[in-house]
């Protein structure tokens, strides 16, 4: 590989510029899109759709410029990573590895198990849009397994050609930056894998490895960084907040003549909502956040923000770095520890809902079942009767179902209405109290407030879901060449709908997906606005109190 | 020759048993920090040891994948499983009555071990995806184990072998007594191969018979919110907090 080509021995890349509009987690609100456009976006177009999917022809090093930002050191060092790529990189990447094998069985088991069967190969959305052999899951892995082999097996310190082990060099970093910054960590692979093997697992290793020497992706890192210190992935301040919200409480008082509150840090209030910052500001993210306080309003239940949890994603799960997601996820239980509330809420946002779901009760305590100090400090002051913490999908339907919301369905008749099930929500969390609940919750909700639904593919939805293109830390511009791709096979169930069903608007649950197809879909001749959220659809629907 | 094979089978066994169980140590001490099922995932341990058993029994996953795949994986597996279970009648005895029964299937089962050997060898050069992901160790894997079914099926329909003198050898190494092994090129070939599986078994991709039952998104019960699931390492940084 030559020197000028290798990612991490380009200094300080240029500022990545405008994120999709709306972005979740765009860099700041006011960017605007970067003047000087990097040479390749001239040549960005979307595949076309194949009359039948059949699996891609292998196109060796089809996306090998594709390449994420370097982080700059003044971004690393301010998530405590080394600034730039430290001297004997080589041999502190290997022994990060075996730290980390020391740390999560996942890697360790997923390292040793897999047999080369070829089940993931044909699963990748970014394989299916690209055809580079090292988008397959089963590749992806390779790319860390073969320094596993090398380093930490018999076999391959003795006969490493025989097992396919390679030396930690340069031509192989430059390959995980490239590679494991094409993952969206959406873990289809792991669905269809005989042992169950998640990329996503590997993935985030290699770029908690990447971190730990000093080579970081700038968007991810930039944002963990504004999260730490603002509150939130877009760096919106309070009194920016506060100001938004109470335009939001304006404009829907003109439009239903009902007095909503989007209330910010109440003391005292029953639940405290933490949703992903885009909807605060970003089409259509924030016709959601209209909706939740619809159905709060609704329901008579009193409901509040919080400045200093501002923000519901937590780009600490996309780096696989445990010690980040939890200092990001303790804002929450601090924020809920000092407004008393009793019931913890997640907007619409995918990997947010995963690690709120997942991981809180882990991470901080926001669960129940609790035996130690620590979470029983916070447990004892949520109330047991509900879900700690519950998906807004599970509060709305849940008061669906107890009579308490009313809506006028033909409200929604303009829309054909179909349902993406985002990565994140599908494969790694739960709805509800049986197995499958986030597939049923989501779509109960949609078929109670709009009168037209249509399904997409089987294939392509509940567990088997494609991802949107853009989840895992990969919703920046440099990489749009890559998210458009990786949307195909989306975009190709969507337009069979479109085609058959005459669908015009595809509802999702998650900031990324609806910031990632705003951008995409247009590239593949839809309108931006076909996008929207679950929120959405019930915000125009609801009939408010005082309009009776 | 027959101190030799006495010599290799017993360093084949204490590799074999001491590799597999320490790789077994090794996963089972390596704590799984976070709750990371595929969803949707069993919600309880009962069903989580029916995922398991639909996963080993069924190749439930594999099933979803590729048809291609499961039904050449399954065929060879228990082609396999009978086949092993026919073969412990040269450890016993008397023989189990179910051994006993079992002797015909096994039978046929070594030709459908072979065949769905030889399928998954002809994908790595068929399948281009495949071929790709290949390595050299993969091949030799599958040649290893189609050799040893394919002496063994000769050695059963071609070239027989005094049967009743390799299970007076294999009963006697059981009780650290070496007995005379039959002189016989295909016996010598099928044991040496034997052996060296069992000797490779826990450095290699094999592993992935104890892997599949420690891989948390298979093994894990979804339930995170109504327990608190902690590492030890993990609970460190709580501490600080």
């Amino acid at each position: 590989m030559a020197d000028e080509t290798t990612p991490v021995a380009v200094a300080p890349a240029p500022p990545a510029g405008g994120t999709a509009p709306g972005a979740a987690g765009g860099i700041t609100p006011a960017a605007k899109p970067a003047a000087a456009k990097a040479p390749e976006k001239a040549k960005v177009v979307a595949p076309a759709f194949r009359e039948y999917p059949t699996i891609p022809a292998l196109q060796i090093d089809a996306m090998v410029d594709s390449n994420p930002y370097v982080s700059a050191a003044v971004h690393n060092e301010a998530v405590g990573f080394p600034g730039t790529l430290v001297d004997g990189w080589e041999q502190k990447a290997v022994a990060k590895m075996g730290e980390l094998l020391g740390k999560y069985r996942s890697l360790k088991v997923y390292m040793d198990a897999c047999v080369h069967c070829g089940a993931c190969t044909d699963k990748c959305h970014y394989f299916i849009g690209t055809g580079d052999p090292k988008n397959m899951p089963v590749a992806r892995q390779d790319l860390m397994r073969s320094v596993y082999r090398r380093y930490y097996t018999l076999p391959g310190k003795l006969f490493p050609k025989l097992v396919g082990a390679r030396d930690m060099t340069k031509d192989v970093l430059d390959d995980w930056f490239r590679y494991y910054n094409q993952c969206s960590e959406c873990r289809r692979c792991s669905v269809f894998c005989p042992y169950g093997i998640d990329t996503a697992e590997v993935t985030m290793a290699a770029k908690e490895i990447m971190d730990s020497v000093g080579l970081g992706h700038k968007y991810v890192n930039e944002i963990i960084a504004k999260v730490h210190k603002i509150g939130n992935n877009l760096g919106l301040p309070g009194p920016a907040l506060e100001n938004t919200l109470e335009g939001l409480e304006e404009d829907v008082l003109e439009d239903t003549g009902a007095a909503v509150k989007y209330p910010l840090d109440v003391k005292g209030a029953e639940v405290l909502l933490v949703t992903p910052s885009a909807d605060f500001f970003a089409e259509p993210h924030v016709d959601s956040l209209i909706g939740y306080g619809k159905v709060f309003h609704a329901a008579g239940i009193s409901w509040t923000l919080s400045s200093k949890a501002s923000e519901a994603g937590n780009f600490g799960m996309f780096i696989g770095n445990y010690e980040q997601m939890q200092k990001i996820a303790m804002r929450v239980r601090e924020a809920a520890l000092e407004l008393g509330v009793k019931r913890i809420v997640v907007g619409e946002c995918g990997h947010a809902w995963r690690v709120a779901y997942a991981f809180w009760n882990t991470l901080t305590g926001i669960g129940a079942g609790a035996s130690d100090p620590f979470a029983i400090q916070l447990q004892k002051q949520l109330d047991p009767n509900y879900k700690q913490p519950s998906h807004i999908c599970e509060v709305t339907w849940d008061l669906i179902q107890a009579g308490r919301l009313k809506f006028n369905k033909e409200a929604n008749d303009h829309r054909i209405v179909t349902f993406h099930d985002s990565c994140n929500v599908a494969r790694g969390s739960r709805m509800g109290d049986y197995a499958g609940g986030q597939f049923d919750i989501p779509r109960n909700i949609i078929k109670a407030v709009a009168n037209r639904y249509v399904e997409m593919s089987p294939d392509t939805t509940h567990e088997r879901t494609f991802c949107c293109g853009g989840g895992g830390g990969l919703l920046t511009d440099e990489l749009l060449d890559l998210r458009i791709k990786g949307a195909l096979p989306r975009m190709e169930a969507l337009n069979r709908i479109v085609q058959h069903d005459g669908v015009n608007f595809m509802a999702t649950i998650c900031a990324i997906c609806k910031a990632q197809f705003t951008k995409v879909l247009p590239y593949y001749g839809f309108k931006m606005s076909m996008v929207g959220g679950v929120h959405q659809l019930v915000s125009t629907a609801i009939v408010l109190n005082n309009e009776q | 020759m027959s101190v030799l094979f006495a010599i290799l089978f017993y360093a084949a066994t204490l590799i074999l048993a001491g590799g597999v169980l320490y790789r077994i140590y090794d996963y089972a001490r390596t704590p799984a920090p976070l709750k990371i099922p595929t969803t949707p995932a069993p919600t309880t341990t009962g069903g989580v040891a029916f995922r398991m058993f639909r996963e080993v029994v069924f190749f439930e996953s594999l099933f979803k994948s590729n048809l291609w795949i499961w039904a050449l994986g399954w065929l060879f597996h228990v082609g396999l499983a009978l086949v092993l279970l026919r073969h412990l009648r040269y450890f016993t005895e008397p023989v189990n009555f179910i051994i006993a029964f079992v002797q015909p299937f096994g039978m046929y089962a070594g030709f459908a071990m072979a065949a769905g050997l030889a399928g998954l060898w002809a994908r790595r050069f068929l399948v281009e995806r495949i071929r790709y992901i290949s390595t050299p160790s993969d091949h030799l894997m599958l040649a290893l184990l189609l050799g040893i079914a394919v002496t063994g099926l000769l050695m059963k329909f071609v070239m027989h072998t005094d049967i009743v003198a390799v299970k007076t050898f294999f009963l006697g190494l059981m009780v650290f007594e070496i007995n005379p092994l039959p002189a016989h090129p295909g016996l010598y070939l099928h044991l040496g191969m034997v052996a060296l599986l069992m000797i490779i078994f826990p450095v290699s991709k094999l592993l992935h018979a104890p892997g599949l039952f420690f891989s948390p998104t298979r093994n894990q019960v979804d339930n995170p919110r109504e327990t608190r699931h902690l590492a030890p390492w993990a609970a460190k940084f709580e501490a600080k907090n």
